[in-house]
C-alpha cells in the first residue's frame, strides 16, 4: 500500500524534554519523522511543532494525534488538511562555482525561481529558497550540474488557509484536558 | 525558613498526608534519609530486600487505599530495579510518586558511579517525570506531581533529584495542600490559556443520547471496567446496572468495581472469560463498557468483538476512545459522575428474556475431581469458605492468577491487587505488602505460583522483619503452568524449559526467614494450614501441590473470536 505524508501541527510547552516526549511516540509506533519543525510563538512559553510523517491510513494517524493529546505537556494537536494548509520549507545550498560561467547560471536559476542568494565566495554560491517538495527538489535537480557542496532544510512549517487556528476550543480539546486535569 | 533540599521533599510529603513510604537507601539518596529520619514518627519506612518489592509495594498501597504510594529509591541500579513497577503500575493506572535521587551536578553526564538518565529510562511509562537541579525547586515540583499521580486518569510519576539538591539550603513556604493549586506550577498548568484543566464535567448531550441508546436497546450489556476501581464509582455502578437489568461482564482490572455476587454478574470477560460473558458480548445489541480500554485480552479480535452491538464507551482518557475498538459512541468523564448522571435520567428497565438467554450459559466452570489429588478449585473454594470475607487478595501473573480471580468475588474495590495489564510476575508479594501495611487489621492472602514466587520471594524477609501476617498460598505445579498450558494446547506439547524439576523446599525456605510454612497435598490438610495461618498472626507459606496438567478453563486463543472456546 503507498504511504500518505502527513503533516501534524502541536502546540507544547516550551521545557526541557517536551520534543522527545512528541518524537518517542513516533518511533514506538515505527514512523520515522520525515520533517520537523519548532519554534516558539507569539507567547514565549508555547511551542510549535510541525511533523510530518508517512502513515499507511488517516486511521493511523489519528490515532497518533490522540496519544498525542493526551501527553501532559500537549495543549492541541491538529491534523492539517494537504489541501487546506500552506507548507513552506527553507532550503539553503551551497552550489560549486568556481569560475564566473558557473556563477552566471546559478544566479540565472536563482532567479528564475525566486530564490535569494546569500553568500558569495571565490570557489562557491550559497542559495536560499523558500517554498514546497516540488519547488525546492526542482532547482536542486538544476543546481546539481554545478555540484552541490552542501545542503540544508528547516523542515517544513505549516499553517491553515484561512481563519482557522490550531488552538479553537473544541468538544474532542475540552475531552483531552478531562484526562489531565489536576484538580 | 530556609532549610535543606531534602528536608523540603519530607516537609512536602507531609503535606500530602504522606504516612508510609517504600523504598530502598543508597549513596545519592543519603541526605533524604537523613531528613526522614527526623521525621520517623509521622513516616513510617518499609525497606523492602530490592526496589521492585518497593515499587511493586507503594503500588500495592496506593491500590488498596485509593491514596498516592511513595516509593524511594536511589540512583543507578537503584532506579533501574523499579522500572517493572513503574511499568507495572502505568499500565494499570495506579497513582504512585516514584522518588529516586542522582548524582550531584558536578558529575551529571559523566557516567558517575551509579548514574542513569533514569528520567530519560521512565518516559514511556510515567505520566510525566522530573529531574529536578535546584532545592528551590523541589517543593513545587512534589505538589505538581502528587497532583498528577492522583488526578485524570491516574498513573505513577517519577521525581530525580540530583544529590546537590537535596543537600542545599532554600527557602520552604508551607502551604496546604487545598492550595497547592494557587501557586508556582500548578497555577500555571491550571491557567494557561489554552488549557482547562478542570475536573472532568461529563457533557449533557453526549448523556441523553445514551439514554436514548439504552431506551432503544433490547440486548444491553454491561463492561465493568479497570476505571470503576480506579474511580470508586462502584456504588453508582451497582445502580445503574439495577435500573437497566442488564448482565455484567467484568474484565481482570473491574474485579471489585461489581460485586461478582451479583445475580446480573456473569463474572469475567475475555480470554478466561465465563461462557456466560463471551456469549452476552457475542450477543447484544448494545454494549456499555465503563473504564474499560478493551485490551488484548478482552477484545481478543477487535473485528468480531460486539459486532451485533452499538458500542459505547465511557471512559475519563479521550485517547482510548476507538484505540482497540471502534466505538458508536462515547462519554468522557468521571466514571461516578457519568453513572449518576445516567441514573439520574434513566427510568427502570426489564431484561427478563435476554437475562434468561445470557444466564442459559453457564458464568462458573465446572471442575470434575480427579481422585485424591488436590486441585485449585478446592483450594480456591476452601479459601472462600474459611478466610475473613473482606480478605484482600494478591496475586502474581499466571494460572494462579486466573484461578483466583475466576473462584473469588470480588466485594469491593481495592480488595484485588493484580497486574492486569503488564502482567508482571513477582508483583504479589511486594502488593501484599502494601496492602498489610495500610491495612494492619485485615487478612491479606498472597496467591502466587512457583513460578512467580521464585521471582521475588526475597520480600520474604520484609515480611519477617515488619511481622507482616501475610498468607502465602502457592499453587506449586513444579512447572510454569501457564506457557506449559500454551505449549499442551498450541505447541503440540513441546514443553521447552517450562517444567522445574528441581525446586527449593518452601517450607524450609520460609522458616530460613524465620517464617512457618506447610507443605500439603489434601484439601483437609490444606484448610487445617490456612486455619493454623491465620490464627499465628505472623507470615506463613502454604505450598499446596497441585497436578502439572491443570488447565485455566475456558480459554479461548488470543486473536480468535471470543466464542471459540479451545477449551471449555
Amino acid at each position: 500500500m503507498e504511504k500518505k505524508r502527513y503533516t501534524l501541527a502541536v502546540l507544547v510547552d516550551n521545557s526541557v524534554g517536551v520534543l522527545s516526549q512528541v518524537s518517542r511516540l513516533f518511533s514506538r509506533k515505527g514512523y520515522n519523522i520525515e520533517s520537523l519543525a519548532v519554534g516558539t510563538i507569539e507567547n514565549p512559553n508555547i511551542s510549535r511543532i510541525t511533523i510530518e510523517v508517512l502513515a499507511d491510513d488517516d486511521d493511523h494517524v489519528t490515532l497518533l494525534c490522540n496519544q498525542l493529546g493526551k501527553l501532559l505537556p500537549v495543549h492541541s494537536v491538529k491534523l492539517l488538511q494537504t489541501n487546506h494548509a500552506i507548507r513552506r520549507e527553507l532550503v539553503l545550498i551551497k552550489v560549486r562555482a568556481a569560475t564566473s560561467e558557473d556563477r552566471n547560471e546559478v544566479i540565472q536559476i536563482s532567479s528564475v525561481f525566486r530564490a535569494s542568494i546569500i553568500d558569495v565566495a571565490p570557489e562557491s554560491i550559497t542559495v536560499a529558497i523558500i517554498g514546497q517538495e516540488d519547488k525546492t527538489e526542482a532547482i536542486c535537480r538544476l543546481l546539481e550540474k554545478q555540484g552541490i557542496l552542501e545542503l540544508v532544510r528547516t523542515g517544513v512549517i505549516a499553517l491553515e488557509r484561512g481563519s482557522f487556528t490550531i488552538d479553537e476550543e473544541t468538544k474532542a480539546k475540552a475531552e483531552f484536558n478531562y484526562g489531565k486535569n489536576v484538580l | 525558613m530556609m532549610t535543606n533540599g531534602a528536608d523540603i521533599l519530607i516537609r512536602c510529603l507531609l503535606e500530602q498526608g504522606v504516612d508510609t513510604v517504600f523504598g530502598y537507601p543508597g549513596g545519592t539518596i543519603l541526605n533524604v534519609y537523613d531528613a526522614l529520619y527526623n521525621c520517623r514518627d509521622q513516616i513510617t519506612h518499609i525497606r523492602t530486600a530490592h526496589e521492585q518489592g518497593a515499587a511493586h509495594a507503594a503500588d500495592g498501597y496506593a491500590r488498596s487505599t485509593g491514596r498516592v504510594g511513595v516509593c524511594f529509591a536511589t540512583s543507578g541500579p537503584g532506579c533501574t530495579n523499579l522500572v517493572t513497577g513503574i511499568a507495572t503500575a502505568y499500565m494499570d493506572s495506579s497513582p504512585v510518586v516514584f522518588i529516586t535521587c542522582n548524582v550531584g551536578r558536578n558529575l551529571i553526564g559523566k557516567d558517575a558511579f551509579q548514574e542513569v538518565d533514569i528520567t530519560g529510562v521512565t518516559m514511556p511509562i510515567t505520566k510525566c517525570n522530573y529531574l529536578v537541579t535546584e532545592a528551590d525547586e523541589i517543593a513545587d515540583v512534589v505538589r505538581e506531581a502528587f497532583a498528577i499521580a492522583r488526578s485524570g486518569r491516574p498513573g505513577p510519576v517519577l521525581i530525580d533529584i540530583l544529590k546537590n539538591a537535596t543537600a542545599a539550603e532554600a527557602e520552604y513556604v508551607p502551604l496546604a495542600r487545598s492550595m497547592h493549586h494557587t501557586q508556582g506550577r500548578l497555577q500555571t498548568l491550571i491557567q494557561r490559556a489554552s488549557h482547562d484543566l478542570r475536573p472532568p464535567e461529563p457533557d449533557n448531550n453526549d448523556i441523553d443520547r445514551l439514554v436514548e441508546m439504552i431506551a432503544e436497546s433490547k440486548k444491553p450489556l454491561l463492561i465493568c471496567g479497570g476505571g470503576v476501581v480506579r474511580g470508586r464509582a462502584h456504588r453508582e455502578f451497582e445502580e445503574f446496572a439495577t435500573r437497566l437489568d442488564a448482565p455484567v461482564a467484568i474484565t481482570v482490572m473491574g474485579a471489585g468495581g461489581f460485586n461478582g455476587r451479583n445475580p446480573l454478574s456473569t463474572s469475567m470477560i475475555g480470554m478466561h472469560g465465563t461462557q456466560a460473558s463471551n456469549m452476552a458480548v457475542d450477543n447484544c445489541d448494545l454494549l456499555i463498557a465503563v473504564g474499560c480500554r478493551f485490551s488484548d485480552r478482552v477484545a481478543l479480535d477487535p473485528e468480531s468483538f460486539a459486532s451485533q452491538a452499538k458500542i459505547v464507551q465511557i471512559d475519563i482518557d479521550r485517547s482510548e476512545i476507538n484505540k482497540n475498538v471502534k466505538t458508536d459512541h462515547h462519554i468522557i468523564g468521571d466514571a461516578a459522575a457519568v453513572l449518576e448522571r445516567l441514573n439520574e435520567r434513566m427510568p427502570r428497565y426489564q431484561h427478563k428474556e435476554w437475562k434468561e438467554y445470557v444466564f442459559s450459559f453457564p458464568r462458573e466452570t465446572e471442575y470434575q475431581l480427579t481422585g485424591d489429588a488436590l486441585t485449585p478449585k478446592q483450594i480456591t473454594d476452601a479459601i472462600a469458605r474459611i478466610a475473613p470475607w473482606d480478605s484482600f487478595v494478591a496475586t502474581d501473573v499466571g494460572q494462579h492468577q486466573m484461578w483466583a480471580i475466576q473462584h473469588f468475588h470480588f466485594d469491593y474495590p481495592g480488595q484485588l491487587l493484580t497486574s492486569g495489564g503488564f502482567g508482571s510476575m513477582g508483583f504479589g508479594l511486594g502488593a501484599a505488602i502494601g496492602a498489610q501495611v495500610s491495612h494492619p487489621g485485615k487478612t491479606v492472602l498472597h496467591i502466587t505460583g512457583d513460578g512467580s514466587f521464585r521471582m521475588n520471594c526475597n520480600e520474604l524477609a520484609t515480611v519477617a522483619y515488619y511481622n507482616l501476617p501475610i498468607i502465602t498460598i502457592l499453587f506449586d505445579n513444579r512447572t510454569l503452568g501457564m506457557v506449559r498450558q500454551w505449549q499442551t494446547l498450541i505447541y503440540n506439547k513441546r514443553y521447552c524449559e517450562t517444567d522445574i524439576t528441581v525446586e527449593p523446599d518452601y517450607v524450609k525456605l520460609a522458616e530460613a526467614y524465620g517464617l512457618s510454612g506447610r507443605r500439603v497435598s489434601c484439601i483437609a490438610d490444606f484448610e487445617e494450614a490456612l486455619n493454623e495461618a491465620l490464627e499465628c498472626g505472623h507470615g506463613y507459606v502454604i505450598d499446596c501441590a497441585i497436578d502439572v496438567d491443570e488447565k485455566v478453563r475456558p480459554m479461548v486463543p488470543g486473536g480468535a473470536r471470543i466464542t471459540n472456546f479451545l477449551i471449555d
